[in-house]
């Protein structure tokens, strides 16, 4: 009787342990608050991203480049920057409890995240009803700040992203038909196919050019169903946004069900886990995305690239630079608000004007996004190479 | 539609299907023996698909004896969580020992996030079942995984019904199932029994869980979750509790599937929601399953 309270009481334990260790693993432990507050000596900024589940491999590089910005200037007014870092795990609802934490628990001045437009647009709810001032690093879906004054972000957004792949199969591939399969439940991957069609018609002239448009839900696996219908219409070209794990496992089955038309996708594709999970399956996909080593020469850039591969022993991503570029862009706005207040950091965000970043030349429009160029990377040999850069059009 | 592309739709259904009736085979075993909806078994796929990578990508096993690790661990595992999250709970209301099995599975979620890492991990595939390894049928192109499954399930399959319906413990598992008190007066060891009862359940679930590794080679640790939820359909649908009704169900819900993406291409994302309705369909006109027992409620 006694060991089966005992096992009880420590499968009981474990479970807590792992729930608690699974909510903020990796996250800076919050400083222990004295009884009585003195005067705030340090300015505190959350941060939301997926760091378990099918986008972790984005949330994890994102906070890569946020804690290399955070090392390299750790200090603002004079104040120690911390950052608190939550784990929304690829879930909506998660995501909106991780900016309740942050700005109730944490009583950060500005957050930082996240990647997957979904998550923040989730998360953005919460931030516009507490008037906290968020800056996304890599969420491109238009609705991520559209009617939320308090949501910017530092990338492009998709209506942008559709038109540059669109031109590039039009364009570079000669592609007179294509087909799109996403993923429903995604609103990154229903907005940039949606983006993609629209400016894929306009480009070929031919409203039927999209032969089929087919779906999938979050999870799903098994895509022969799909793919089998994709063979029997032959396209030019498959546009297929999504995550870079699901995207893999679907590029695999097309090759094994012998579909050679290229895939196309947006910038969710570049992790190295894409290649690790698609192997030789995707060589040849190609996707547009922020930022790539080859494509950046700016003082700035250089420092980024140096101090990024001394830490990390890596070359970096788009996800990190974004990253770094969206904490410097909050940093820059409490220097000019000259106070860690978020009505102020909100009010400075917006004026944000030709900042310099490793991504490119930062400027808030009226919708709080970023206009910059994109980047058009390809699989070779195992590794991103760079095509052509974009510029805005 | 033409027939070969009919056919090679088949093939995908088939394919899947299997797979589902694999992993269902485990969920309704463990329900027909102790009325316990095992809903950590999806978690135990998890389990056993990291054993494997890890045996394979550190120490270099080859893939017979990862598999064979994988299943022994898998198997402790699910003894393991037998005996300290259910049996202290045995004489408890029902509900309490299904809340521990959510419980269980979350707790194996979690600590696999911890351990493991939450970014999925590419399984390792030998050459015979790696990218572009297909049959070709006259049009029909078939995975070579796909030949594998259905084998594996069938012989699983007779392996189960043969220690169900002919060995000594396989009786006494049958009279566990009608009624613990009497079977235990009649000298049966109910908590042995029980034991082994989990033990089989899990090691099917590690062949699951390998199995499903191979034809979709993205492992991570919530991978568990959707094949668990799909199968647990399959088994009501057949009528849970009975083994050769989760064959037929994990079928029936692949054919499902694979043919709604391929008749109605428009609704093709929310086949998912088909299975659920299909389940709760199939819930209100025989809420036995398709060829469950009668109502035999222990009195």
């Amino acid at each position: 009787m006694r060991t089966r309270r005992f096992l009880t009481l420590v499968v009981l334990l474990a479970f807590v342990l792992a729930s608690v260790l699974g909510c903020t693993s990796e996250a800076p432990k919050p400083e222990a608050k004295p009884a009585t507050p003195p005067p705030p000596s340090e300015i505190k900024i959350g941060v939301y991203e997926p760091m378990t589940g099918s986008s972790a491999a984005g949330g994890q590089m994102t906070w890569e480049g946020i804690r290399l910005a955070n090392k390299l200037y750790p200090e603002v007014l004079g104040q120690k920057v911390v950052l608190n870092l939550e784990d929304n795990k690829t879930d909506k609802s998660e995501a909106a409890n991780c900016v309740t934490r942050l700005i109730d628990q944490k009583k950060v001045v500005a957050i930082i995240g996240s990647y997957g437009s979904s998550l923040s647009i989730a998360g953005g709810q919460i931030c516009k009803t507490k008037q906290i001032p968020a800056v996304g690093c890599s969420p491109t879906n238009p609705l991520v700040t559209k009617d939320n004054p308090y949501y910017f972000r530092v990338c492009f957004i998709d209506p942008f992203q559709g038109k540059v792949m669109a031109k590039y199969a039009v364009s570079n591939l000669k592609a007179k038909t294509g087909v799109i399969i996403k993923n429903v439940q995604d609103d990154y991957a229903v907005g940039l196919a949606n983006y993609f069609k629209e400016a894929f018609v306009a480009l070929t002239g031919n409203s039927k050019a999209i032969l089929t448009e087919l779906g999938y839900n979050t999870g799903d696996q098994d895509f022969t169903a799909q793919l089998t219908k994709v063979a029997s219409l032959k396209p030019d070209v498959i546009f297929a946004p999504g995550n870079y794990g699901d995207s893999a496992i679907m590029i695999r089955q097309a090759r094994t069900l012998k579909i050679n038309a290229p895939f196309l996708g947006g910038d969710t594709w570049e992790a190295p886990d894409f290649m690790d999970i698609g192997k030789q399956a995707v060589e040849g996909a190609t996707f547009s995305t922020h930022y790539s080593v080859a494509a950046t020469g700016t003082e700035v850039s250089k420092k980024f690239v140096e101090a990024y591969k001394t830490e990390y022993k890596k070359d970096p991503n788009a996800f990190a630079a974004l990253g770094f570029d969206a904490y410097l862009v909050i940093l820059e706005a409490i220097k000019t608000s000259g106070k860690a207040d978020p009505a102020a950091i909100t009010q400075a965000l917006t004026k944000t004007k030709g900042f310099k970043g490793v991504t490119g030349t930062i400027t808030m429009d009226e919708n709080r996004d970023a206009n910059k160029s994109a980047v058009i990377l390809q699989v070779k040999n195992g590794k991103f190479e760079y095509l052509t850069t974009v510029e805005p059009f | 539609m033409t027939i070969n592309l009919f056919f090679q739709h088949l093939a995908n259904a088939i394919s899947l299907g299997s797979l589902y009736a694999l992993i269902a085979i485990g969920y309704t075993m463990v329900y027909g023996i102790l009325r316990l909806i095992n809903f950590a078994h999806g978690d135990l796929l998890m389990v056993a698909a990291y054993v494997v990578f890890y045996a394979q990508g550190i120490f270099h096993l080859p893939l017979l004896p990862s598999v064979g690790l994988a299943v022994v661990l898998t198997t402790a595992t699910g003894v393991i969580i037998e005996r300290a999250a259910y049996r202290p709970l045995r004489n408890s209301p029902r509900s309490t020992i299904l809340i521990s099995a959510i419980g269980i599975s979350f707790l194996l979620e979690n600590l696999a996030i911890v351990v493991f890492g939450g970014r999925p991990k590419s399984f390792p595939l030998p050459q015979w079942l790696d990218i572009g390894s297909a049959a070709q049928i006259g049009q029909v192109t078939i995975e070579n995984i796909t030949f594998a499954i259905p084998v594996v399930t069938v012989t699983l399959l007779y392996v189960l019904l043969y220690i169900v319906q002919k060995t000594k413990t396989g009786m006494a598992m049958r009279a566990v199932a009608k009624d613990f008190e009497t079977a235990r007066l009649m000298g049966i060891s109910v908590d042995r029994i029980i034991a082994v009862t989990f033990s089989l359940g899990s090691a099917l679930a590690a062949v699951g869980g390998i199995m499903w590794s191979m034809k979709f080679p993205q492992i991570n640790p919530l991978m568990g979750m959707m094949p668990g939820l799909k199968c647990f359909i399959a088994a009501v649908f057949g009528g849970i509790g009975n083994i050769a009704g989760a064959v037929v169900g994990g079928f029936v819900l692949g054919v499902v599937e694979i043919m709604i993406v391929a008749f109605l291409p428009d609704v093709s994302g929310y086949r998912d929601a088909f299975a659920f309705v299909i389940l709760i369909a199939m819930l209100l006109v025989r809420p036995t399953g398709l060829i469950g027992e009668k109502a035999a409620e222990k009195v």
